[in-house]
């Protein structure tokens, strides 16, 4: 019994890091700008792509693939935010669903138009493959490479956001964007710079989760949803926020498939609604 | 009144009109597929083999011109489908529908092949009931009870006496389930577990984790093709739970070519029941493989495309033995007991109930040449869907 | 559209005013019965747009007048069709009772929601929209010995509308039925945004804080005016399992919910016309678009989305009245 509780902390766990990484750039977005980017899975997918493409037809390792998807879907938005979606900060938010929305349903034909629809497939190195016997327990070796990679990026962020200078722009604008204004920060930059890292650390989730989910054009809109769960029972604005609700959701998930398989399929969205009626604000909303 | 008037006016102008279309002999075909949306893929692959057929048969056909005219449903919308079916009789006077990757939108729009008399070519729609809901729809793809009923017999005569079943939670995947455990008891075997996965499941290890619980002699598979016969594999692989040490049976979409592709080595051993094999040796299917992948870049032809393939060639068949004559009565006459070779192997047209009959292939994954593929171990000949008349 | 700034008038008398037909409005209904003349072959397209207008309008009751944005209405479309799709199933094809109970059905469940629904806002308001639709579309799926599952519920078939017009293949029936059920929720709506209700509800909309201190009790305004709008959703989903005789799952979807809110915001949120504008040029543009190309007529419709909220910002309507606004 104990082993399998284990097993399925574990699988949950790496689950729930795969929704962190690919919802975490729009949590801390949402929160600042109070911009709503339903655009951001079209970030993972093209990371996913960027993989795929570049160890298809490169023939570059895993490993340099992952940080090749960061950085091609950061460029790729500081492209996007600087010529659309800058415009778009003091529309309203239903113009920003319908924008951002409209930009899905491009990104999604391109997708098509390029890669086809056919399901993409990632080789893994041999060393990612398989799994490890720790006692009784047999470990996924992907997954715990998952949560590794999970848990270095958020060491890297709260780092980041706690003792550098760009960390303290960044919460004082999530903080009071008007204030920090006033005091002569300059937000929009800020803001620039944490969509640009939100959006890559999307492009590297969507890397990762080829392996588990798969790519086809309409991940897009796949993920929109369970981005949206992670990040309002989260909490805008907080890395924690969406660090402790990936991990809640991705175990009960696992664990209530596993202990309940008949309602398997109802229980994220019950724990979405139990959680939001509870705190309305999310685990760590401040606001 | 006034109604009426209108619509005799119309029906009017429709008559001129589809009066006219005969004298240039052009036949329209009406193609109802969801070329976007999540099923975009099934659909591609559904019109290639539709494509590949026209370009190997030219667009002639006993003096007609075949004119295809292809509608998009967006996904399974049965609404859509039927309003698109309407849409393809009244405005464009198709003189047949085909398409139909889904059953919710072949029984959508089957009610519109009756009213409006025209051939309905289901090309790949699995489930049981789809044909008795029209007397002009022909089915050419497969039906699930058919492919799993046999698995389920076969599996017992192969010594398995335990099982445990893991479907998709939705129709195919609970049909896939019925025939298989049908089959299988019925031959004397014992269901000792049986777990259904959300559809749009994105993680298995939960469920994986439960058969390894139940240690079972052997785990019975369907998940929907795309992504999840991949991570359905590996999370299997994971567990330990791969051939020899358990027997792993499912229907043929786990072990389709990206899927293999992908779980490489942990595929060995892997069991599947289908009605058509890539792989197979034969001359007939060897020139269609070739064809097809030398048209689309690369890709292998799967059950949609040899659905499309063998839905054009009826189509043809039927044209031929009516001389022209596209009217539905006419052609579901001549394609009712119609039987020719496919790339799939020999199939017919059941009389009774205008479905499919075909051979069922039982194949292993086996490494031929450095590569994973499908071995075929045993071919059932001439499997008639199980269901059809079982139920009334 | 102009707000009384200088001269205090009576209350009444402004929505008196407000409430009166304008030659545009006439001359709207007059076209919505062109198909029938000129484009009978586009009779099912039109049913389809009657429906989707309807379902657009019952959200715009809710997201427009009252503020409440959601993801999840396709909750109560769905159950609307599903309970006019069964009852016909189990020998009741009566459609016109059949309908009403469906609206009556899914108003009732409205009503139960909203206690849940008034209870959060904002993000937490469209996340809990988006759930619970989720939610009813998974119980859908494993109720399939009621429903049908993925499949479909199969076997409806609907009686003749008064026992006179059968449901004919152009599409004549279907579309006159509908286009009339819309006209008459139409008319119902127009009246109630257009009431002090209605007054009240934007009220709510503006400054929810303040309704309280000014006496009034939003919290049962919004509850009614949600459970108005899940039954006129219930009856849209109602009339879609009648005049097509199909009910499946995508009914209950959250692509069908998010659709609706789509074409809502196209043409522009808090005015009824929006709504039917919004889902006229919405359908049209994708029917147009996947004609020419089925695989890719999507972006187009992102492009055009886009487009009207870069150059549109107040919806298509909203642009359109600007410009009329302006002429004068």
């Amino acid at each position: 019994m104990i082993s399998q509780i284990a097993i399925v902390l574990f699988d949950g766990f790496a689950f729930g890091m795969l929704l962190f990484l690919l919802s975490v750039g729009l949590s801390v977005t949402l929160g600042m700008m109070n911009f709503i980017n339903l655009a951001h899975g079209a970030f993972g997918m093209f990371g996913g792509y960027v993989a795929v493409t570049a160890m298809r037809q490169l023939g570059l390792p895993f490993l340099a693939a992952l940080p090749l998807a960061f950085i091609a879907m950061a460029l790729l938005s500081v492209i996007v935010e600087r010529t659309l979606f800058r415009r778009l900060y003091r529309a309203g938010e239903l113009n920003q669903v319908l924008f951002t929305i409209g930009a899905v349903f491009v990104s999604a034909a391109v997708a098509t138009f390029v890669f086809g629809t056919v399901q993409q497939v990632i080789i893994l190195p041999s060393w990612l493959r398989g799994s490890v016997e720790i006692g009784d327990v047999r470990f996924g070796v992907y997954r715990a490479f998952i949560i590794l990679v999970a848990l270095i990026v958020t060491a890297l962020l709260v780092f980041g956001l706690e003792r550098t200078r760009l960390g303290a722009q960044v919460r004082a604008a999530v903080d009071n964007q008007r204030m920090a204004q006033g005091l002569g920060l300059d937000v929009e930059r800020v803001f620039a710079i944490t969509f640009a890292l939100g959006s890559g650390l999307a492009g590297l989730g969507g890397a990762l989760a080829v392996e588990i989910v798969g790519l086809s054009p309409s991940f897009g809109f796949q993920m929109l949803v369970y981005v949206l769960i992670v990040v309002s029972v989260g909490g805008l604005g907080s890395i924690t926020g969406s660090f402790v609700g990936a991990a809640l959701l991705g175990i009960g998930d696992v664990a209530g498939k596993y202990f309940w398989p008949e309602i398997g399929s109802f229980l994220i969205y019950l724990m979405l609604v139990a959680i939001l009626l509870v705190r309305p604000l999310g685990l760590f909303g401040k606001r | 009144m006034l109604r009426r008037t209108a619509v005799a006016a119309v029906l009017g102008l429709g008559l001129a009109w589809s009066a006219g279309a005969m004298a240039q002999e052009t036949l329209k075909i009406g193609v109802i597929l969801p070329y976007s949306g999540p099923f975009a893929d099934a659909a591609n692959q559904l019109q290639a083999g539709i494509d590949l057929y026209l370009a190997e048969h030219g667009n002639e056909v006993a003096g007609r011109t075949i004119e295809l005219i292809k509608r998009d449903t967006g996904g399974p919308a049965p609404d859509v489908a039927r309003r698109l079916a309407q849409e393809l009789v009244v405005r464009d006077n198709v003189d047949i529908i085909a398409g139909f990757a889904l059953t919710p939108e072949a029984l959508g729009a089957a009610e519109i092949a009756t009213e409006a008399k025209k051939l309905m070519v289901v090309m790949n729609a699995a489930t049981s009931v789809v044909t008795e809901q029209s007397p002009y729809i022909v089915r050419t793809g497969v039906t699930i009870p058919q492919l799993n009923y046999s698995f389920g017999s076969w599996a017992y005569e192969q010594g398995i006496r335990e099982a445990y079943t893991l479907v998709a939670d939705y129709g195919p995947g609970i049909d896939a389930e019925a025939s298989f455990a049908k089959g299988f008891t019925e031959a004397g075997g014992k269901i000792v577990g049986a777990d259904r996965t959300p559809v749009a499941n994105p993680d298995f290890s939960a469920y994986v984790q439960r058969v390894a619980d139940a240690a079972p002699e052997a785990v019975y598979i369907f998940v929907p093709g795309g992504a999840q016969p991949a991570a359905i594999g590996k999370a299997l692989a994971d567990r330990g739970l791969s051939p020899p040490d358990i027997k792993v049976l499912a229907q043929g979409e786990l072990t389709h070519p990206e899927a293999l592709e992908s779980m490489g080595e942990t595929a060995r051993g892997i069991i599947t029941t289908f009605h058509y094999t890539l792989e197979r040796d034969d001359a007939m299917n060897q020139a269609y493989v070739e064809a097809y992948t030398a048209a689309n870049n690369g890709r292998e032809p799967d059950l949609f495309s040899i659905g499309g393939y063998d839905g054009m060639h009826l189509i043809f068949e039927a044209l031929e033995a009516t001389e022209g004559d596209s009217s539905g009565d006419a052609l579901i006459e001549a394609a009712k007991g119609m039987a020719w070779d496919s790339p799939r192997g020999p199939m017919s047209i059941d009389p009774e109930t205008r479905d499919v009959v075909q051979t069922v292939y039982i194949r292993e994954v086996q490494e031929v040449d450095g590569k994973m593929r499908n071995v075929i171990l045993e071919e059932i000949p001439d499997v008639k869907d199980p269901l059809h008349g079982a139920a009334k | 559209m102009q707000t009384p700034v200088s001269a205090p008038i009576e209350a009444r008398d402004w929505l008196r005013r407000r409430s009166r037909w304008s030659p545009f409005e006439i001359l709207f209904w007059l076209a919505t019965l062109l198909p029938f003349i000129f484009f009978p072959t586009y009779l099912p397209l039109a049913n389809q747009i009657a429906i989707a207008a309807l379902f657009a309008i019952s959200v715009d009751l809710i997201l427009g007048y009252a503020g409440i944005v959601t993801l999840g209405h396709a909750m109560f479309f769905g159950l609307g069709a599903y309970f006019a799709g069964i009852i016909s199933v189990h020998g009741w094809g009566e459609p016109i009772s059949g309908l009403l109970m469906a609206g009556l059905f899914a108003g009732i469940i409205g009503y139960i929601i909203s206690f849940l629904i008034t209870r959060v806002q904002h993000l937490a308001l469209i996340m809990v929209t988006l759930g619970l639709g989720f939610l009813t579309y998974e119980l859908a799926n494993a109720l399939h010995w009621l429903t049908g599952g993925t499949d479909g519920l199969r076997g409806i078939s609907t009686w003749p509308v008064f026992g006179q017009f059968r449901f004919d293949m152009w599409g004549y029936t279907a579309y006159g039925y509908a286009l009339a059920v819309l006209f008459l929720c139409f008319l119902l709506s127009r009246r109630l945004v257009n009431s002090s209700f209605g007054l009240a509800l934007r009220g709510i909309r503006e400054n929810v804080k303040r309704m309280p201190a000014i006496g009034a009790d939003h919290k049962s305004h919004l509850r009614l005016i949600y459970a108005i709008s899940a039954a006129i959703a219930g009856l849209a989903g109602g009339l879609l399992a009648q005049t097509t005789n199909t009910v499946a799952l995508d009914s209950l979807s959250f692509e069908r919910s998010a659709d609706v809110v789509v074409m809502l915001i196209l043409g522009g949120t808090g005015r009824l016309y929006g709504a039917i504008l919004g889902t006229f040029i919405f359908l049209v543009a994708r029917d147009q678009l996947a004609g020419i190309n089925p695989q890719y007529w999507y972006f187009g419709i992102g492009m055009l989305l886009m487009v009207v909220v870069l150059f549109m910002p107040k919806g298509i309507l909203g642009f359109l009245a600007r410009i009329v606004a302006r002429a004068k």
